[in-house]
């Protein structure tokens, strides 16, 4: 598959960006009209981790469709796609620090201390960071092979992210349960198209 | 309407919903400053009356967060969904089984049960494990009022309650996410003091289904998980109840769950609540600010250890 490169660059990889936007948009115009519910602040966190972890995994599945829909150019859609998915648990951890700590290190501190999802989630976005720094072309060619092997720290941190929801949900595990699942399917498909075609 | 009594209007059947709080904060002052005495305003007097000296004066959670913010389980597990699924259940016709050890067991239709009790309103902090809090204007009666009529023999120790149990009526028990129907218990001297409640009522008015229509346990230095919705069974019995939250993970929720800011939970710091409404956390209180009226039912024991 393969479409112009005018479609590709001027209407596919700008409409993209406009929708990756959108969470973002909408929660800040929530918070704007209180539509939230009455729990605001917590709606607001929760929802940019949830798209953190979505677009997270958007990301990784860039490279199985690129291989099933035999489409090269959706490779060039991958880097803003993560850089995505940084921003998105950016603002989650922000929010988190703000709206739930306010900022009180003494307390954030004993949270990374004793609460495993939040540990887990600390390290993913902490080793989320060096990829996001070296996203730029300058960074791939400075990097050369360092850079891939680098790069697939987004195993291990997505693996992170789904354990940090799991662990945070009380009860009902339905939603890590299917996040976990797409992640299999993610990870399985790379595993088959290395090892038995 | 079932907990209508003596044909006496509710205080919302009267007053214009949006100057109930105004009011109350002006009674408060009023009573205070004597005015009420001497202002010669019937109403004012009656309802001054009726302030009951367990309420607390905070700020009321506004009456549409505390009925679209709720866990009931039986209704789904997203705070959301109990306003919107819980209108299957019928709570007209209401029984309530009573048994075990008391020498009035029976199946009772809720409204003989209420006939003999007088509804008040007690304002009342709500801590959820879970980190937020709300100030409840619930209505309702003492437990220890249900408690006497029934007659516990002296091996009741402690008192079982149970939710209704009818995936019909509530779907989310069709999913085993709890070992339905949920259950709670409290120890007799927990069940018998006097800021224990059975609430029928929120705001003035009936509880709504998704707040636990039409009978709920109302236990305000426990975390809410305790104060037990829907209530259709009420047992006394000589051995410790376990309660559904300590049967779904025991290291983490414990039969006593008093609110405290000491014992954290492997996913919630205990030590600061979000006042639903409100920006800044608060601080949270032992006993959720009841510890003059509670504490002393634990002397001796290590909270820690009995969370």
């Amino acid at each position: 598959m393969k479409i112009s490169e005018y479609k590709f660059s001027r209407i596919l990889k700008p409409s993209l960006f406009v929708l990756l936007l959108l969470p973002a948009i909408y929660y800040g115009w929530g918070v704007w009209q209180d539509a939230l519910g009455a729990n605001p602040l917590e709606a607001v966190i929760r929802g940019l981790g949830d798209w953190g972890l979505r677009i997270l995994l958007l990301t990784l599945a860039i490279s199985p469709l690129r291989r099933l829909l035999n489409w090269a150019q959706l490779l060039r859609l991958r880097r803003m796609i993560g850089l995505y998915a940084y921003f998105y648990v950016v603002l989650h951890l922000l929010g988190y620090l703000w709206f739930d700590q306010f900022f009180d290190w003494e307390e954030i501190w004993f949270d990374i201390l004793e609460r495993p999802f939040i540990t887990v989630g600390m390290v993913a976005v902490i080793l989320l960071t060096p990829l996001a720094v070296t996203s730029t072309k300058g960074m791939i060619k400075r990097l050369g092979k360092k850079w891939k092997k680098l790069h697939m720290l987004i195993y291990p941190i997505s693996m992170l992210g789904v354990l940090h929801f799991w662990w945070m949900v009380k009860l009902d595990i339905t939603e890590p349960v299917i996040y976990a699942a797409i992640l299999t399917i993610l990870f399985g498909e790379r595993l088959f198209n290395k090892y038995f075609k | 309407m079932l907990i209508k009594k003596n044909n006496e209007l509710s205080e919302n059947e009267v007053t214009d919903f949006s100057v109930y709080q105004n009011r109350r904060k002006f009674m408060k002052t009023a009573a205070g400053l004597g005015i009420a005495a001497v202002s010669g305003l019937p109403i004012i007097e009656a309802s001054a009356k009726t302030i009951s000296p367990y309420s607390t004066d905070e700020k009321l959670t506004d009456y549409k967060d505390i009925t679209t913010y709720c866990n009931f389980y039986e209704f789904g597990t997203g705070k959301e969904d109990p306003a919107k699924n819980a209108h299957t259940l019928v709570t007209s016709p209401w029984d309530v089984v009573i048994e075990g050890e008391c020498e009035n067991p029976g199946k009772y239709n809720l409204e003989d049960l209420l006939k003999p009790v007088s509804v008040e309103e007690r304002i009342y902090r709500f801590r959820c494990v879970e980190g937020w809090s709300m100030v409840i204007p619930w209505m309702g009666f003492p437990l220890a009022d249900l408690i006497k009529r029934m007659q516990p023999t002296s091996k009741a120790k402690y008192v079982y309650f149970e939710t209704l149990h009818d995936p019909k009526q509530m779907p989310g028990q069709k999913r085993a996410v709890l070992d339905w129907p949920y259950v709670e218990g409290l120890r007799m001297d927990e069940a018998m003091n006097p800021l224990t409640l059975m609430g029928t009522g929120i705001y003035g008015k009936d509880l709504l289904n998704q707040n636990g229509a039409p009978l709920r346990l109302v236990v305000p230095w426990k975390y809410g998980f305790k104060s037990i919705k829907s209530i259709a069974k009420i047992r006394f019995s000589e051995t410790q109840p376990v309660n559904s939250w300590q049967k779904a993970n025991k290291n983490e929720y414990g039969f006593f769950s008093n609110v405290n800011p000491d014992v954290s939970h492997p996913r919630w710091s205990q030590r600061k609540e979000r006042r639903i409404g409100q920006f800044r956390k608060i601080k949270t209180q032992p006993f959720n600010g009841y510890g003059e009226q509670v504490a002393s039912l634990y002397t001796g024991m290590d909270l820690k250890k009995n969370f």
